[in-house]
């Protein structure tokens, strides 16, 4: 099968001069995103615009966000691969990439937030004179082991797959990245017994990262949950948290397919009945997601536990109304108005759009779990008010830009789709015929 | 007797605990100077309070009740109130709020690494975060409590109910060979009060002014319901 080979292996050629233009755009909103760290660092956190109450914000929602986006590649891979779903072969890998530098962003956050980032090694457990441990029943320790187990396991998840198409880059791609190649290809020949070794490894890690997604996204919820705080004080919000992730991280899987589709011509393997396939599953998370959204803010209202209602009015018809609404519309109303319509699903940059719309309402939504509750403590002398500043902006843009640039920089190394999946794909396909 | 009551048999040497009677107090803010005076509290200046920085370790709440022209002002001096069961502690990761075997809820400046959870689960608010490096306007800099921290930017830092003042009147006692006596200790804003709305002292020692008058009728505690069983006991007002 030359074609697949030439066809899969294409994106991995040195990019051209938009290629060169779009990396050094990123890596200059990079730097930006760097300096005002760095400024933050020097003179303070005063630079953001928390103040009492509202002690979490920006920071801590983007944190949330990019551990949902991160769902899309265990989500996707894991369940689908599970389900022995065929039509997931030529998404998984783009998924998984997405997986891991969200992880990567979502950790830096961490960073941004903490006031003394210069003393995070706090947070590890390691030996030391005075003896002192970090604190495991705070839920912050719950969520820092949690990202750790998910930032190894899915980097082995992403990493087993690809060592026979390392193999075969390393056998076709000559140059400096020969050598890389061939480390990381492990020395693999293709033979039975490779073959067995590898599927059993991917059939073992496959039902685990599965369950590490979902208590991670779990976790990250307990950080809310776990508190007294009016609104973040809820059961549902584990679930909640889980599913309103995989929400975000199927929304950027499209906009990931359309990309790859459009910029290297792959139409021949990521199809329309792809985006269809999507779609569908981008449905259900919909409904889902509302069910359990309804179903808490119902309990809240009908509840009129004044504390609660605060919240629930601000968010409702007060000060954050119009962030409110407008999520409500990105995450619920335009994705149900157009997928559930099949040829609306068929039309890759309508989806793409559609997964633009529910990250941008996600971001929203981060952001709205964190900011009312925090603005309404129960004496409401202290009720605030909270906007990013530019600082908390900047690092937000940054880092953004630098998933991106990861990503641009990770598709020239890695072939984006799984060859010897997509192949086997085909011999699956042949033999049913 | 109410839930907050429940712990004061708990087997340990004193039980710090404060009275306030909202009945005594004018909203003067007395206190809060003398807190800023005592434990070294960052002078925030127009820019920061205007930004809702400005750092107070007590405060004076001040609440409007009734429509104009017939409204009355309400001031509650809130400040940490000691919890016996503080949610700040469980959150902190690396204990940096933690409670001593004395019952308070202590702060350990040198251990924060400033994730400021235990700010957001602090019910009443009372917990304060270092935006920036602290600073004095010479020559207030001169005036600096040597008995107490001074913070760096980026960590917690509340009410002490004046530790360093507990730990004077404990070693002065223990050096004359006597237990401490009932208003040997007194925390600056206590102190400082015109109208002795603050009383404080060892709820253990069953004679003290602290201890009769947290049994009074018109005792609560700020946000009973949630069970972290205060240390300060509020009186209610007496007015009409």
């Amino acid at each position: 099968m030359p074609a697949i080979n030439r066809d899969l292996l294409a994106p991995l050629a040195p990019g051209g001069h938009g290629y060169v233009l779009l990396v050094v755009f990123l890596s200059a909103i990079v730097s930006a995103g760097a300096g005002a760290w760095i400024y933050q660092i020097e003179t303070g956190m005063g630079q953001t615009n928390l103040h009492p109450p509202i002690f979490w914000s920006a920071y801590i929602a983007s944190f949330v966000y990019w551990i949902g986006v991160s769902h899309s590649g265990t989500f996707i891979s894991g369940v689908l691969r599970l389900s022995k779903a065929e039509w997931r072969r030529p998404i998984t890998r783009i998924a998984e990439l997405m997986t891991i530098i969200s992880v990567v962003i979502a950790t830096l956050f961490v960073f941004y937030h903490l006031g003394r980032s210069w003393r995070w090694y706090y947070l590890i457990p390691y030996p030391n004179q005075r003896e002192i441990w970090p604190d495991f029943r705070s839920p912050l320790m719950w969520d820092a082991t949690a990202v750790f187990t998910y930032a190894t396991a899915s980097t082995i998840y992403l990493y087993l797959p690809l060592i026979p198409d390392f193999a075969l880059a390393r056998d076709r791609i000559g140059g400096w990245r020969r050598p890389i190649y061939a480390a990381l290809s492990l020395g693999w020949q293709g033979s039975q017994q490779q073959w067995q070794a590898l599927n059993t490894a991917i059939r073992i890690i496959t039902p685990l990262i599965v369950m590490v997604m979902i208590s991670v996204h779990s976790i990250v919820g307990y950080d809310f949950g776990m508190s007294l705080v009016p609104g973040w004080h809820t059961s549902i919000i584990a679930p909640y948290f889980v599913v309103g992730a995989v929400h975000s991280g199927l929304g950027m899987v499209a906009i990931g397919l359309y990309v790859v589709r459009r910029t290297y011509r792959l139409e021949t393997y990521i199809r329309l009945e792809h985006f269809d396939k999507l779609g569908k599953l981008m449905v259900v998370m919909t409904l889902t997601l509302a069910y359990l959204y309804f179903s808490d803010q119902l309990t809240v209202w009908y509840g009129k536990v004044p504390d609660h209602m605060a919240v629930l009015h601000s968010v409702m018809s007060g000060t954050f109304a119009v962030p409110q609404w407008t999520m409500i519309t990105l995450i619920y109303v335009l994705p149900l108005l157009t997928l559930t319509i099949p040829a609306f699903r068929h039309w890759p940059l309508g989806m793409m759009l559609i997964g633009l719309s529910i990250n941008v309402g996600m971001y929203i939504e981060r952001m709205l779990i964190l900011i009312p509750p925090l603005s309404h403590p129960r004496l409401s002398y202290n009720w605030s008010d909270y906007f990013p500043s530019w600082v908390e902006l900047t690092i937000m843009a940054g880092s953004f830009a630098l998933a991106v640039l990861l990503y641009v920089l990770a598709v020239k190394f890695v072939p984006i789709i799984s060859i010897w999946e997509e192949k086997e794909g085909h011999l699956h396909g042949r033999e049913s015929q | 007797m109410s839930a907050g009551q429940e712990k004061t048999t708990e087997a340990r040497p004193h039980r710090w605990q404060m009275v306030i009677d909202l009945d005594r107090c004018t909203g003067c803010e007395a206190c809060v100077v003398a807190c800023h005076a005592e434990n070294n509290i960052r002078i925030s200046g127009a820019q920061e309070a205007a930004e809702g920085r400005a750092i107070n370790w007590i405060r004076i709440e001040r609440y409007w009740e009734g429509e104009y022209p017939d409204v009355k002002a309400k001031f509650m001096p809130v400040l940490c109130q000691q919890c016996a069961d503080a949610p700040c502690e469980p959150v902190c990761p690396v204990y940096a709020s933690y409670h001593t075997p004395d019952g308070l809820n202590a702060q350990v400046y040198n251990r924060c690494i400033g994730v400021r959870y235990c700010g957001n689960n602090c019910p009443y608010t009372a917990r304060q975060f270092n935006w920036f490096d602290p600073h004095w306007d010479p020559p207030l800099q001169e005036q600096l409590n040597p008995d107490v921290t001074v913070r760096q930017n980026g960590i917690m830092e509340k009410c002490t109910f004046c530790v360093q003042r507990i730990r004077q009147g404990k070693e002065q006692a223990e050096r004359e060979g006597r237990p401490v006596r009932d208003g040997d200790i007194t925390p600056a804003c206590v102190q400082s009060c015109p109208s002795t709305a603050l009383v404080f002292g060892d709820g253990n020692d069953p004679d003290s002014q602290v201890a009769q008058m947290s049994k009074s009728r018109r005792g609560f505690h700020l946000l009973e319901s949630l069970g972290t069983h205060p240390a300060i006991t509020y009186l209610k007002r007496l007015d009409e």
